[in-house]
């Protein structure tokens, strides 16, 4: 029950808060924060229960009722260790987002929170829906409130980014959608039953052409998402446009789910086409990691950089899922974790200057550090969380795949280590550029952190600091997990 | 005729009678309020009569009629529709310059047509539900044409859909004539007079292509589709929903019937010419709606993809096995349903909005910008019914989605999947413009109050699009039924 207590809770508070946002925006605030504590009582519940019987089960069933019995789809909803970190990686950047949005988000606030608290409730679904009718009606749901806030709330050019973003999501899934029904075809003809559940078609024999076919129509979904080279055009520009809280929410979740996806469904899926594709998709790995890495060095406008930087990051994500191996697997959770929040507070701290600044242009910057120096330090220690600092989070992901990989597909890995030369020049330009030298233009209205900024970007600080020295925390919960994915990924 | 026969007209004759009472009604008193509730009502009533006999013994009644369980659900969707005409209707014409109690006997006439449509097994009732609908349409569509307010297109729009749908009635008489040649028969069940195999004469096929080019006019299907953008546009509203919705789902429903019927190299030819139409409607609806300026236009061209993608399901039912076809007719029913029900609720909106602003249906995209703030309830709408057709899930189209993907890929149709994949892909970006539109920052001031009535009937509407979409398991059930 605490799963639909964390769903119901956020999506509750979403429609209170349309409710009271045209009387006031602050009880709308108030009663977003609200719901997403209670949400939280709901999660850390689960957490200890979860945790409670880690050695015996695997899954927490919540429920498993009929919904369209036609097909045999069901509204089954259940958590590994791998969800549960994942939705609590949700939850945290939903407070931090929640933060950022506080005094940035100033008109129509009823409709933003409401929007902002479905996309929240949408993913905790993705992370959870075992069947797959309900994976693809969260996937697709939890778009439209995105797509809002980026139409709505968003920057100069944010009607043509959100358009791009919906048509390259909704037209990828698609082609999921259209994998996912001839996998249960697939399995109605092999057991003479119907059904969309995780469970029963991770059963399913895909050997053969078809499933290559299936499985490339949810990679593309995935990949899309993720997302990797040559089909993330859609990212620069939809994480530019969208204000900071979407900005948070799309780089530090929206990602996570196609990261989730390929973790999830491909490989048990599709255990021999993954098998077989792995090369390719590793090559699109690598390929992501040094071309974005590349094209986020030339950037000017920050979050566009920002932006390019997660691509790179993914990237290592899709080498750690394709190398299929206990190392790289935990690695890649780790990544995912650690990206989620060093990206968090990249794309805080420019939102932060671009509501000081008015602007997102490096060159406009400069000379930052002297007149807004906690900002600076800061964003100092998610430039290095970025570049992959032993000691942070994001280390810890990336060596784990490169480990991992090395062990699968050595050139894949050796390529891909490059970025450990070039993920340092792309952080450190932000700095040099951003905070050294001399200040361009009259800066001193600028002010420095207040107490709100600093809870929302300490919150960021320490989990990333905690995961970098204290990785087992995230560990022993996936380890399991982890392991029997791996084993249905295995095949035979 | 017997008593059960008669009995189970009861929702034709109810529908008949409605125009009769009301052309009694309109000589002793003339009431715009009283006309719409008698309408209202008649239809409601002939929709429940219809839906209730749901699982009663299929009725031949005289050669003409067959009332089985398939015209009893599709004659409820089509009467629930026209209800939906009437009451969206009573705003509109409530503010036009134009007398307004005669839409509703055309309306009923209309009504009473696709209702004969959906029942017919026989070419001969065919032709006379079809004229009695169109030829009600004929007058529908002009309905504003010496109104003040709107003259150029509407007057276009009434001509244009006379004489085309003139010339397509032709074609599918002389289709009709060539198959009766052949045949010596009205009846659309051909199987049962001359005993199948020997279906391959000229006469038929030709027949047959001819009838298919009739039809594909009603249909909007591309190359014949012509006519679609402009009367859309052109006509009020109200009527222009009825086109979209109940035209197309008394249409569709005969052709069904007739594939069910159809086979050997008949069949194969049907298919084939189907199929082809099913690719340049996708590609061309899709690609036409694009850069539209007004709602109703793309609403039109957004209506040709949607036929193009409801005849995935049609070509599905190549003769390979029960089981497939079963399904295909399953879904093109579903697809046809979900489709009325999201259809009416764009127009609903539209025509409300008409009521207080004939800009909103003559004008640009532009009179809609701001209208989220300003108007939640109709803007809100508006975004369902876009979603919908969009085929998001949670509403009614994604199953109509879902049941075409499922039918292209267990009949292995992947041409036709891809281009709807392809389609759909290109459909959002037209849907998600209008979208955009609704959330632009207001320019103009529209603080006009709803009625209770018109605020009931978007409710409802929105209602059925998000129940068909969230729990769906009645309508399948419903559907399985009908076309078992």
């Amino acid at each position: 029950m605490q799963l639909l207590g964390i769903i119901i809770s956020l999506l509750g508070g979403g429609v209170l808060a349309l409710m009271t946002g045209h009387r006031s925006p602050v009880a709308s605030r108030w009663l977003s924060l609200a719901s997403l504590l209670v949400a939280s009582m709901f999660y850390t519940s689960l957490w200890l229960d979860s945790t409670h019987s880690l050695s015996t089960s695997l899954w927490t069933m919540h429920t498993d009722w009929p919904w369209i019995e036609r097909f045999g789809i069901h509204l089954l909803l259940a958590t590994d260790g791998l969800s549960l970190v994942l939705i609590g990686l949700t939850l945290v950047l939903g407070y931090v987002a929640l933060l950022s949005a506080w005094h940035e988000i100033n008109h129509r606030c009823g409709l933003f929170y409401l929007n902002f608290l479905f996309t929240l409730a949408g993913v905790v679904g993705v992370f959870s829906a075992l069947d797959l009718f309900l994976f693809f009606v969260f996937w697709e749901v939890m778009l439209v409130p995105m797509f809002l806030i980026i139409a709505i709330w968003g920057h100069e050019n944010r009607r043509f980014a959100a358009t791009k973003f919906f048509i390259y999501t909704q037209a990828s899934s698609l082609l999921m959608l259209a994998a996912m029904v001839g996998l249960v075809l697939l399995n109605q003809q092999q057991t003479g039953l119907w059904s969309f559940s995780w469970f029963t078609l991770t059963q399913t024999d895909t050997s053969g052409s078809m499933g290559m076919w299936l499985m490339l129509g949810f990679y593309v979904a995935f990949l899309v998402k993720l997302p990797g080279l040559p089909v993330h055009n859609w990212l620069p520009d939809a994480h530019t446009q969208a204000p900071t809280p979407g900005s948070i929410l799309l780089a530090g979740i929206l990602l996570k789910t196609g990261a989730y996806g390929l973790l999830r469904f491909v490989w048990p899926l599709f255990p021999d086409a993954a098998l077989a594709f792995a090369p390719i998709a590793m090559g699109l790995g690598v390929l992501s990691v040094l071309y974005a890495a590349k094209l986020a060095f030339a950037q000017n406008d920050l979050k566009r950089l920002i932006a390019y930087t997660s691509i790179s990051h993914m990237g290592f994500v899709s080498l750690g899922i394709f190398a299929w191996n206990h190392l790289s697997l935990q690695g890649t959770v780790m990544q995912m974790v650690g990206h989620g929040l060093s990206s968090a507070g990249l794309f805080a701290i420019a939102g932060l200057l671009q509501q000081r600044l008015h602007t997102r242009a490096l060159d406009q910057m400069g000379g930052l550090w002297a007149l807004m120096p906690k900002l600076a330090t800061l964003s100092m220690v998610f430039a290095l969380a970025t570049l992959g600092l032993p000691g942070l989070a994001n280390f810890i992901g990336e060596f784990m795949i490169l480990l991992g990989v090395f062990q699968i597909e050595p050139w894949a890995a050796s390529l891909a280590a490059l970025a450990m030369i070039l993920a340092p020049v792309y952080a450190l330009v932000i700095m040099q550029k951003g905070f050294f030298g001399m200040a361009v233009g009259d800066k001193t209205k600028a002010l420095d952190l207040n107490a709100r900024e600093l809870l929302m970007l300490g919150l960021l600080v320490v989990s990333l600091v905690l995961l970098g020295f204290w990785p087992n925390l995230i560990f022993t919960v996936t380890a399991a997990p982890v392991d029997s994915l791996m084993h249905l990924g295995k095949g035979g | 005729m017997n008593w059960v026969e008669l009995a189970s007209l009861i929702p034709l004759l109810l529908v008949a009678s409605i125009s009769v009472i009301l052309l009694l009604l309109i000589a002793f008193a003339r009431s715009h309020k009283l006309t719409c509730w008698v309408t209202c009502i008649g239809f409601a009533l002939a929709a429940f009569w219809a839906f209730s006999q749901m699982g009663d013994t299929p009725q031949q009644v005289t050669p003409l009629l067959i009332i089985d369980d398939f015209s009893r659900l599709l004659g409820a969707v089509v009467l629930l529709v026209s209800l939906a005409c009437a009451w969206m209707a009573y705003a509109y014409l409530e503010t036009a310059d134009e007398i307004c109690e005669e839409y509703y006997i055309l309306l009923s006439l209309a009504a009473l047509g696709a209702c004969v449509l959906v029942s017919s097994n026989h070419f001969a009732s065919m032709f006379i539900g079809l004229e009695l609908m169109s030829v009600s349409l004929f007058a529908m569509v002009g309905y504003m044409a010496h109104s003040k307010q709107q003259v150029s297109m509407t007057l276009e729009a009434g001509v244009k859909y006379m004489v085309l749908s003139g010339v397509s009635s032709s074609f599918l008489l002389f289709g009709v004539a060539l198959i009766y040649a052949y045949a010596g028969t009205l009846t659309i069940d051909l199987k049962v007079i001359s005993g199948g195999p020997h279906l391959q004469s000229g006469y038929l096929v030709v027949g047959a292509a001819l009838m298919l080019v009739g039809v594909a006019f009603k249909m909007s299907w591309v190359p014949f589709h012509m006519w679609t953008p402009d009367v859309y546009q052109g006509a009020p509203a109200p009527v222009t929903g009825f086109l979209a919705a109940a035209v197309k789902v008394a249409v569709f429903a005969f052709v069904m019937r007739w594939l069910m019927m159809a086979q050997g190299e008949y069949l194969n030819g049907l298919l084939l010419g189907l199929t082809l139409m099913a690719v340049l409607s996708m590609i061309m609806g899709n690609l036409l709606a694009l850069r539209q300026s007004n709602l109703k236009r793309l609403l039109g061209y957004s209506s040709i993809a949607h036929m193009g993608y409801l005849i995935v399901t049609l070509a599905a039912t190549a003769p390979d096995g029960a089981a497939a076809l079963s399904t295909a007719l399953e879904g093109a029913a579903i697809y046809l349903i979900t489709y009325a029900c999201m259809t009416m609720l764009a127009f609903a909106v539209i025509s409300q909005l008409a009521a207080k602003d004939r800009r909103f249906e003559s004008g640009t995209l532009m009179d809609y910008e701001g209208l989220l703030f300003q108007q939640p309830l109709l803007a809100g709408s508006l975004i369902l019914a876009m979603l919908a057709l969009a085929g998001m899930p949670l509403t009614a189209g994604f199953i109509g989605k879902y049941y075409l993907v499922l039918v292209a890929v267990d009949s292995q149709l992947w041409m036709l999947l891809g281009l709807l994949v392809l389609g759909s892909s290109l459909g959002l970006y037209y849907y998600l413009r209008v979208i955009l539109v609704l959330c632009k920052p207001p320019v103009s001031d529209h603080h006009w109050v709803l009625g209770t009535n018109e605020k009931l009937l978007l409710m409802l509407l929105m209602l059925a699009t998000l129940w068909l979409g969230i729990y769906p398991t009645p309508l399948i059930e419903w559907v399985q039924f009908a076309i078992a």
